[in-house]
């Protein structure tokens, strides 16, 4: 009993560093990425290499001053970014990292905190919580530009939940389980395995619905600057600000971590020769190809406008990813029969 | 055991709550607020009932869906607080909370005298799991009522759209 509760905080304070470390060094990563792709340095001052920028970031906001406007409705506008947050860090709870249980000072303990029998459900069900954090620091802010950019969040994440949400059917269909450690299991032996073959519609749907909830260009139109100063954090600093940031990357490693494990094998070994590399390298490997894919798109492609984007996602994306559940069920009834 | 009525007491009593704060705020967003406090906290009972399918389900389509619609035609519409207490229900209110007293009262004196009432578990959820169990006996065993509830909901669909379609000519 005392075991088990040791073992599962042991996994928990791993995750959670883990999680909290890999998003302050996103911010960073972002940004030295961006500057390489336009052919600049970037951050250098703090620190070799400007390593410590994210310390240095980290102090700036904490001291910052927090500004609540006098029209704002004080209680939501300070509990939005905190019910933003909130979901984006504890759906990791069902994200296996790894393989195979490790010992720590004595106690043996598994590479995910937990595995529910409804493990994709529940971060399809949290993110779409997620969403009320930016309607309502939005709304609360009692400021145009704010609002505005809260709607149309509303909008974008209820659109493209529903595609990420269908094209994820597939890959539950051809691996029997809701919980992701079994959709991970089902793919192991050798990259010909991954569902991303199979599945390569539902692949390209997730991916893009996923940079769509996430908010990031060229799906940012809740945050557009040039038109709506900063969107529904305009009103926003501080360590406020910072927790909508936070749970922004949060989302991001999110879908980072959702695609690897649907579509490229999660901890699994591309070729069985190369299984002496830990589950976890590869785990971790392919979660930051999806993260610096999320900066180059970046850096590509420009915004699309919002009506582009409700049509792309209502009359595109959507038939696509029915057709993809409606093939994938008929050829898994047929083989399996 | 006890941990699970724990649990239950707190569920229920958030619930309760979180219901009672729906009505009486005067503040529509607050409403909006309580009411997804109350659909979490149904939820966590649907989890201590070991219905896990159930709360994902009901955190995606009520709290994830249905909520932030309401959310957001509450926003845009701007509804005034004043309107929402009509004195003319009062009688007809009164009548509707004796009858749920009555209810509530039966229930309770009928649980009582048959205290042994077991849930029954379907005999699949021990091999299959609660999930697949759903899935197999939804369409299978009420394949016909399931089919008449997504009609139904497809008729509500295509309403809606001509509801608010009607003033557009089609061409």
């Amino acid at each position: 009993m005392l075991n088990d509760l040791a073992s599962v905080v042991i996994v928990i304070v791993a995750v959670l560093f883990v999680l909290l470390t890999t998003i302050a060094y996103l911010t960073y990563l972002e940004r030295k990425i961006l500057s390489f792709m336009q052919d600049r340095l970037g951050p250098m001052e703090v620190g070799p290499w400007g390593l410590l920028q994210p310390l240095a970031d980290g102090i700036k906001l904490v001291s910052k001053e927090d500004i609540i406007p006098t029209e704002a409705n004080v209680a939501i506008f300070k509990i939005a970014p905190i019910i933003s947050l909130v979901p984006a860090i504890i759906s990791f709870a069902v994200i296996p990292f790894g393989k195979n249980s490790f010992h720590f000072l004595g106690i043996t303990t598994h590479p995910y905190i937990t595995d529910i029998n409804i493990g994709m459900l529940y971060v399809l069900a949290l993110s779409s919580i997620g969403a009320y954090g930016i309607i309502l620091g939005g709304w609360a802010s009692n400021n145009k530009y704010s609002l505005l950019g809260a709607l149309r969040s509303a909008a974008q994440v209820i659109s493209y939940e529903l595609n990420a949400g269908m094209s994820v059917i597939g890959v539950l269909l051809l691996a029997g389980s809701l919980s992701l450690v079994q959709v991970e299991a089902a793919q192991s032996g050798g990259f010909w395995h991954w569902y991303i073959f199979p599945q390569i519609v539902a692949f390209v749907i997730y991916l893009i619905s996923g940079i769509a909830e996430t908010n990031r260009t060229p799906f940012d139109l809740p945050e557009a600057e040039s038109e709506l100063v900063a969107g529904f954090f305009t009103e926003y600093s501080g360590m406020r600000f910072s927790l909508y940031y936070l749970a922004e990357y949060g989302n991001m490693v999110m879908v980072s971590c959702i695609a690897t494990i649907l579509f490229l094998g999660g901890w699994n070994s591309p070729l069985p020769f190369l299984d002496f590399v830990p589950p976890f390298i590869w785990f971790m490997l392919k979660v930051y190809f999806f993260l610096f894919f999320f900066f180059w798109i970046r850096a590509t492609l420009p915004r699309l406008r919002y009506d582009q984007l409700m049509r792309f996602g209502w009359k595109v994306m959507l038939p696509l990813s029915f057709a993809n559940v409606i093939v994938t069920a008929i050829v898994v009834y047929m083989v399996r029969r | 055991m006890t941990m699970q009525m724990a649990m239950f007491g707190y569920f229920g009593a958030a619930i309760v709550i979180s219901a009672l704060f729906v009505v009486y705020f005067r503040n529509p967003i607050y409403s909006v607020m309580s009411l997804l406090t109350m659909f979490m906290h149904i939820a966590g009972l649907y989890v201590i009932l070991e219905a896990e399918f159930l709360a994902g389900v009901q955190l995606l389509v009520y709290a994830g869906a249905i909520l932030v619609l309401y959310l957001f035609v509450v926003m845009l519409l701007n509804v005034q607080s004043r309107g929402r207490f009509i004195q003319k229900q009062t009688p007809v209110v009164i009548g509707l909370g004796i009858l749920g007293v009555i209810e509530v009262a039966v229930l309770i004196f009928h649980t009582r005298f048959y205290p042994e009432l077991p849930a029954i578990p379907h005999p699949g959820v021990p091999t299959l799991g609660n999930t697949e169990t759903i899935g197999m006996v939804l369409y299978t065993q009420y394949l016909f009522p399931f089919e008449i509830a997504s009609l139904v909901l497809l008729i509500a669909l295509v309403g809606a759209i001509v509801l608010a379609k009607g003033k557009l000519k089609f061409r």
